[in-house]
């Protein structure tokens, strides 16, 4: 059950990474040419599959209780961060992240940067491709790390990953365009609660605390965190339907006067 | 901003984010965890409580902070 969840969240929260780094590197090879950004795109996998196999082993010498509750916390805090965004976006109360837009703004940037190529290879393309690559993917790479420790798999979490990357990078190529139409923020919903449940569950394991039922509870802490999830979403939406209807806006400008 | 103090600023900006009273709820949250284990009382319950009650206050005032 572990495995089936691990491969998952590392897969979803690969593919949201992928979605938006392959924006950024479209979006560069389309203005300023594809070699310079593909190269960038490569250094950048290259550094992330360095930081993996760097540190991975690292992390394994660690005691299992001692890493489960500090992975537990790591897992959880960023866990909460994903959710608080998906939340705070699925009710409206920050814009969606529109892949669409970031693609305009990014060509916009690419054209005005003029020439900086030196030695053939054209510096513009190949920071923003390795910006972009990098950054999305150490997101992915903190996933794997932390939540392939903590279950004794980091092969089977890159595994995971890499079928994530595969999969967006081959869409991106026959399409030739951002995969807007990828629910990103479902998927960033569903990575926050997984990382939720399981930063829960180790770090409270970590202190030396039982769970009723031990592992099986994993399923139990995992429904608490969906549902409390969808009641904050909901929460949410009837705070934003509240605060943007006639009749608070015109008691909120009444009080002014 | 030196480069030590970037480095930093990155490692927090990636970890905590937005609202560091999230990771401090959890923290404590933690802490009293333990502290009850040590004295043999069931306390697997404080954190999944302190999580969801953090998560909503966090985003409540998120709200506040908009509204203003």
């Amino acid at each position: 059950m572990g495995s089936v969840f691990l491969v998952t969240a590392a897969f979803l929260a690969s593919a949201v990474e992928m979605v938006e780094a392959l924006t950024i590197v479209l979006a560069v090879g389309v203005t300023r040419g594809w070699r310079s950004a593909l190269a960038g795109t490569a250094v950048a996998t290259l550094a992330l599959a360095a930081t993996v196999a760097g540190v991975g082993p690292a992390l394994v010498r660690i005691p299992i209780d001692d890493l489960r509750l500090v992975v537990g916390v790591l897992l959880l805090v960023f866990g909460l961060q994903w959710l608080r965004k998906a939340i705070l976006r699925a009710s409206g109360h920050i814009a969606l992240h529109d892949e669409d837009a970031v693609f305009r703004r990014e060509l916009e940037g690419a054209r005005a940067a003029g020439a900086v190529g030196r030695g053939g290879v054209d510096w513009y393309a190949f920071t923003i491709a390795f910006k972009g690559v990098f950054l999305e993917g150490l997101e992915v790479a903190f996933i794997v790390l932390t939540f392939g420790t903590a279950q004794g798999n980091i092969p089977l979490a890159a595994a995971g990953a890499a079928a994530a990357v595969v999969l967006v990078g081959v869409a991106g190529m026959l399409v030739h365009q951002p995969l807007s139409r990828v629910p990103e923020n479902t998927l960033k919903f569903t990575v926050g609660v997984l990382l939720t449940t399981f930063g829960t569950f180790w770090s409270v394991e970590g202190t030396g605390t039982a769970w009723p039922g031990n592992d099986a509870a994993l399923l139990g802490v995992l429904g608490y965190a969906l549902a409390a999830s969808l009641g904050l979403t909901m929460y949410m939406r009837y705070e934003r339907r509240r605060l943007t209807a006639p009749a608070y806006l015109a008691g909120a400008g009444g009080s002014e006067r | 901003m030196t480069l030590v103090t970037r480095f930093f600023r990155f490692w927090y900006d990636f970890i905590v984010g937005d609202d560091w009273t999230v990771a401090a709820a959890v923290v404590a949250a933690l802490v009293v965890t333990a502290f009850l284990g040590r004295h043999r009382v069931a306390a697997w319950w404080v954190l999944p409580v302190v999580v969801v009650l953090t998560l909503g206050l966090s985003l409540r005032r998120s709200l506040g902070r908009r509204g203003s």
